[in-house]
């Protein structure tokens, strides 16, 4: 057969290069998780316990809940905030609604850790933030804004608003604004159509929203590192303490196993939950 | 019947917070004053400072010349990919593919930077440009390949299946009319392959080795160890070059469709 010889032999490339990069090392992982370390910073002969049992210290529980209650106020945050906005666009005249639409693209795409820097150099004591609350009266001269939890979430919901905005919009635009109309035409209230009948119909655009925020953002380390300070440390700076200042492997993979299976987790649920209910294809189909 | 204004207003309260920092950061680049918050006059003093500095050249070499071979890497196994996914999309190996290009899309930096560096330890592979190399393309085949698809699901396989009609070959057919019908795709997936590969902070600190110093790997240890105003100006160069591409990119993508489409 002409056809499958054709079919493999397109495919073949990613398939390998992605099995041998993407499969093969996620496995590793989990392996290397049950491995020793040795004193030169690699990895050890035979197998332990060990590193699983010590995961399951007060600390590594205090940074597992900051990790989870970050990220999903952040995507609360910015489901607040993207879903007025993916309406306006959706309803803004055709011109405006590229010009809308690429200004929300823009940030999307530019250099992600000028990003968290520009906020790192708004929030800093000296800052323009800190002066303008300063002159309001709202903070005391000594107070920091910087390192602290609250300055994680703020730069967060900044550097994943545009992720959550996309797939809004984009369900935002399939949906008969005239259900809206004849809602509002036989007595709701804006906000009452806003909620009854809009909300219900961009779910699936809702799902992917909280997906594509929620799941990056438990893996967040940047931002923690910058502007979080040692109170605002998650899980992905664990992860990199463990690499880059005790060289030791099997801890950094037992701590990135535990963070690949909560990632695994909602995308899981919402699989399980469309299962149930009607056939549809969020996950495969809408994400950005 | 009157409209609410509330989510209007929200809108342009959102896309003040998403370009007022950007903004801020451009204007301090040319600010003079150590300490950005007095603005002290219109000065290209840091750029000066930055265009003395032999780290950060060196930084730039190193940047270019990973994210030029990456681009040419990843577009040609993207294309193939997208060109796979698009013709053969209902059959068992492709729903296989589709969820291995899908999933650097998803899956946190953090965990495809640790779980490379595993690799590259355990098999014993030197860390350096290479071994960034190989991380960023991976990651960038996907992008491309989903940018070139978008552009396949607009296109018209009987022009091909005409051509064929007529006598030529199947490679004929596709260099003469497939490739160049999807070029402007293929452009754009490179200018966004191109963009990743110099922005890229995460995955290439876990994979990098000594003397691989990227732009980005530059840029943090400025900021981590003494922030001199350089930075601002680093920053405002390193934006220009990626907006430039993505607009490039953005206009490419949809010169057909007319619409801005949501890509990667």
């Amino acid at each position: 057969m002409r056809r499958r010889q054709t079919e493999w032999l397109v495919s073949l490339p990613t398939l390998a290069w992605l099995t041998l990069f993407v499969v093969i090392p996620t496995l590793l992982v989990f392996v290397i998780a049950f491995r020793p370390a040795n004193p030169y910073g690699g990895i050890g002969r035979g197998w332990t316990l060990d590193t699983i049992r010590a995961l399951a210290t007060p600390n590594y529980l205090l940074i597992a809940w900051r990790t989870l209650w970050i990220s999903l106020l952040t995507t609360a945050i910015c489901l607040l905030l993207a879903l007025p906005a993916g309406y306006t666009i959706a309803r803004a005249p055709e011109r405006w609604r590229n010009r809308l639409l690429l200004c929300v693209i823009i940030p999307f795409w530019t250099s992600f850790l000028v990003r968290v820097f520009a906020w790192r150099s708004l929030l800093h004591p000296e800052g323009p933030v800190k002066k303008a609350l300063e002159a309001i009266g709202l903070v005391g001269p000594e107070a920091t804004l910087l390192y602290h939890p609250a300055a994680v979430v703020l730069v967060m919901v900044y550097t994943f608003l545009p992720f959550t905005i996309l797939p809004i919009y984009a369900a935002a635009e399939k949906f008969d604004f005239r259900l809206v109309e004849a809602a509002r035409d036989l007595g709701a209230r804006p906000f009452q159509s806003f909620r009854k009948i809009f909300l219900p119909g961009i779910r699936r655009g809702v799902v992917t929203a909280v997906l594509v925020v929620f799941i990056p953002a438990l893996g967040s380390y940047i931002i923690p590192d910058l502007v979080g300070g040692p109170s605002g440390e998650m899980i992905g700076n664990k992860i990199a303490q463990r690499v880059f200042s005790d060289r030791n492997l099997p801890h950094a993979s037992a701590l990135s196993a535990v963070l690949v299976l909560a990632v695994l987790a909602p995308l899981v649920a919402v699989l399980v939950l469309q299962r149930k209910g009607k056939k549809s294809d969020i996950i495969m189909g809408e994400a950005p | 019947m009157r409209r609410s204004r509330f989510p209007i207003a929200m809108t342009a309260v959102v896309m003040a917070f998403l370009y007022l920092p950007i903004i801020i950061l451009i204007l301090n680049s040319f600010n003079p004053a150590r300490f950005s918050s007095r603005w002290e006059g219109f000065s290209l003093v840091w750029y000066a400072k930055l265009f003395e500095s032999p780290e950060i050249w060196q930084a730039v070499r190193n940047t270019l010349i990973i994210a030029v071979s990456v681009t040419a890497v990843s577009v040609v196994l993207g294309t193939a990919a997208a060109y796979a996914l698009h013709r053969f999309g209902a059959s068992r190996l492709q729903r296989v593919h589709y969820t291995l290009i899908y999933q650097p899309l998803v899956v946190p930096e953090i965990l495809m930077g640790i779980s490379l560096l595993m690799t590259f330890v355990a098999v014993g592979v030197p860390l350096g440009l290479f071994t960034i190399f190989l991380a960023h393309v991976t990651f960038c085949v996907s992008y491309v390949a989903m940018t070139v698809l978008g552009r396949l699901q607009d296109f018209d396989f009987s022009v091909i299946e005409a051509a064929r009609d007529l006598g030529a070959s199947s490679w004929q057919s596709t260099r003469k009319i497939l490739l160049p019908m999807l070029m402007p795709g293929i452009v754009a997936g490179a200018l966004l392959a191109f963009t990743l590969s110099v922005d890229d902070f995460v995955i290439t600190f876990f994979v990098a080795g000594p003397g691989s110093t990227t732009l980005p790997l530059r840029i943090y240890s400025m900021i981590k160890y003494g922030a001199p105003p350089m930075i601002n100006a680093l920053s405002t160069l390193l934006l220009v070059v990626t907006l430039t591409a993505v607009l490039l990119s953005q206009r490419l993508a949809n010169r057909r469709s007319g619409a801005v489409k949501s890509t990667g």
